[in-house]
């Protein structure tokens, strides 16, 4: 590569969006959507623990009682905020799957919101040995 | 070009017992993070939301953000009474809207 195209690629990197979110953007992104501090609570998070390919990783999230909306966030992807979920009358179960990117292995936070306005969330481990393409 | 979305129910619902709706549209989630190999930076093109309805009322609904895989993948519980319509509608960037219906039989 010739000096001068590096130099334009370069620029053209250093333009992208600062792309690493951290735990406090996780934290931020989960007070802004659950209105306070969730506290720690029993929610299951069904996830691979080991994961081939960061592209597609499919999730469950799961709770033990009646939610009005529940939320997925990750520390280490570009954005915190993946999945928010709001149940209606009609919906039989406080669950919801779905299939998500993984940019590297990080601790995903699943987070609940009762109808009366508590809120709790729960974490779980995730391996990442191929990550999804976020990055050029 | 046409937009495919692919939604599956159980065969058979019986009145008051709850059922899984699985629902995926086409759709590239093009996060926005990612440079063609020429190094242009792809710009942002996501579904940003996702409303499943029965017969008009509001029973599951998704934010979704740039970390949903691409053709967006989900599956839900409902429970039903009597025969209805399900009526599903994704939107996105750049316009991106597709609706689909399904008939509800429930025995």
């Amino acid at each position: 590569m010739r000096r001068r195209e590096f130099v334009i690629a370069a620029s053209a990197f250093a333009l992208l969006p600062e792309a690493k979110a951290s735990d406090a953007a996780m934290r931020t992104a989960i007070r802004a959507w659950a209105g306070r501090e969730p506290e720690a609570g029993v929610l299951k998070i069904e996830i691979a623990e080991l994961v081939e390919n960061g592209n597609a990783v499919p999730v469950r999230v799961a709770a033990s009682e009646p939610v009005a909306a529940l939320a997925l966030f990750t520390p280490l992807n570009p954005e915190p905020d993946v999945v928010q979920v709001a149940f209606g009358a009609a919906s039989a179960k406080p669950e919801f799957s779905t299939r998500m990117r993984l940019a590297r292995s990080q601790r995903i936070v699943a987070v609940a919101r009762a109808a009366d306005g508590r809120c709790w969330q729960a974490g779980v481990d995730v391996i990442v040995t191929l990550a999804a393409c976020v990055e050029p | 070009m046409a937009t495919r979305a692919v939604i599956t129910l159980p065969t058979a619902i019986k009145a008051g017992q709850a059922f899984e709706v699985r629902a995926t549209v086409a759709h590239a989630m093009e996060t926005g993070y990612r440079s063609s190999d020429e190094g242009v930076r792809l710009p942002r093109d996501l579904v940003r939301r996702f409303e499943c309805r029965l017969d008009g009322e509001l029973v599951f609904a998704a934010d979704l953000f740039a970390a949903i895989s691409a053709n967006p993948y989900l599956a839900f519980w409902l429970r039903a009474d009597k025969p209805g319509e399900l009526s599903f509608i994704w939107r996105g960037d750049n316009g991106f809207e597709h609706r689909e219906t399904r008939p509800l039989t429930v025995a």
